[in-house]
């Protein structure tokens, strides 16, 4: 069984603290070149099918900006 | 089929947080709504702000609040418990507000084991005015009042207040967690738990002290903040249950 994690970022409530990024396993949320109507950089996962859907994003967010859903899937 | 893993708690309103990127309250806020969730007591909870960043904390808990004067929310919310005693009151303080001007009301609460719940977030300053030294503030450590570093000789030595608490008969359970890393969170959260489930048995006062970090007013950013808490707070103010009653679960 594989996991197949998905990260959905709600970019109005992130501030681009780059806590998540810190703390990824997997390195691959980051802060985006984009900004939102704050002027943060929100996060952006890059790499969307390496994400195992740990949860440690949103565990350390402190904007509580992230949701996670884990599919399980036959490998 | 796919599981929802992590949502927003129910407990907290759709309002976004004011505080600061990578901010702790964030982090302890949520961790109080999941477990008011989990407890299911979100329609008998009343919340007591304190003075300091956490001020607009009423704002973002979705159950009835109060706000108390600076330093005075162990008093008030001993007199919401004490005429509704089947509420469960908490209060939420930052180190500013609990360990200074605060510091009459908090040591006689916890000495008359008033049956309330104290989240007392200690990030070493006081974060709303601007990162002056308080009484948490670790000897040498900078500040915009001490800009040469805490002199202990002129300002004394920071205060342990979980283990001061502790030597006291009325407290039920006393714990200091940490929020710096994703083990600290879950520990932070478990301690939260115990000390909501130990009020609910009415069995006395209840503290949780949380180190937490404020990477504006310490000018780092707020992963470093997190590795600055780590390496300079923990010696000083060493995790662990400080206090537990009979009857709580030491699972850990």
């Amino acid at each position: 069984m594989a996991r197949a994690g998905k990260v959905k970022i709600d970019r109005e409530r992130c501030k681009g603290c780059a806590l998540c990024s810190a703390f990824c396993p997997k390195k691959i949320i980051k802060p985006s070149g984009d900004v939102n109507s704050f002027g943060y950089h929100p996060a952006e996962v890059r790499d969307l099918k390496n994400c195992t859907g740990c949860g440690i994003c949103a565990l350390v967010c402190p904007d509580v900006a992230i949701i996670i859903t884990r599919k399980e899937e036959a490998a | 089929m796919a599981n929802t893993l992590f949502v927003r708690p129910e407990t907290l309103t759709p309002d976004p947080f004011h505080y600061c990127p990578g901010c702790g309250h964030g982090i302890i806020h949520r961790l109080v709504a999941e477990v008011i969730d989990e407890l299911g007591v979100r329609e008998t909870t009343i919340g007591v702000a304190s003075v300091g960043c956490s001020v607009l904390a009423y704002k973002y808990f979705n159950f009835d609040m109060q706000q108390a004067a600076h330093g005075r929310a162990p008093a008030v919310a001993t007199g919401i418990k004490r005429v509704l005693p089947d509420r469960v009151v908490f209060t939420y303080q930052g180190d500013g507000d609990l360990a200074s001007i605060g510091l009459a009301e908090i040591v006689h609460a916890a000495a008359r084991g008033e049956k309330i719940t104290v989240i007392f977030v200690n990030n070493a300053n006081y974060g709303m005015t601007g990162g002056q030294m308080a009484p948490t503030t670790l000897p040498g450590q900078k500040t915009t009042t001490s800009p040469a570093g805490r002199s202990v000789d002129q300002a004394g030595y920071p205060i342990r207040v979980s283990e001061m608490l502790a030597t006291l008969d009325g407290p039920a359970y006393i714990a200091r967690v940490s929020i710096h890393n994703p083990p600290q969170i879950f520990k932070a959260k478990k301690a939260i738990r115990k000390a909501f489930e130990t009020q609910l048995r009415g069995t006395g006062f209840t503290l949780v002290e949380v180190l937490s970090s404020c990477p504006t007013n310490w000018g780092m950013k707020p992963a470093e903040a997190f590795s600055w808490l780590e390496k300079n707070m923990l010696p000083y103010f060493p995790l662990g249950e400080y206090k537990a009653a009979s009857g709580v679960s030491q699972d850990d």
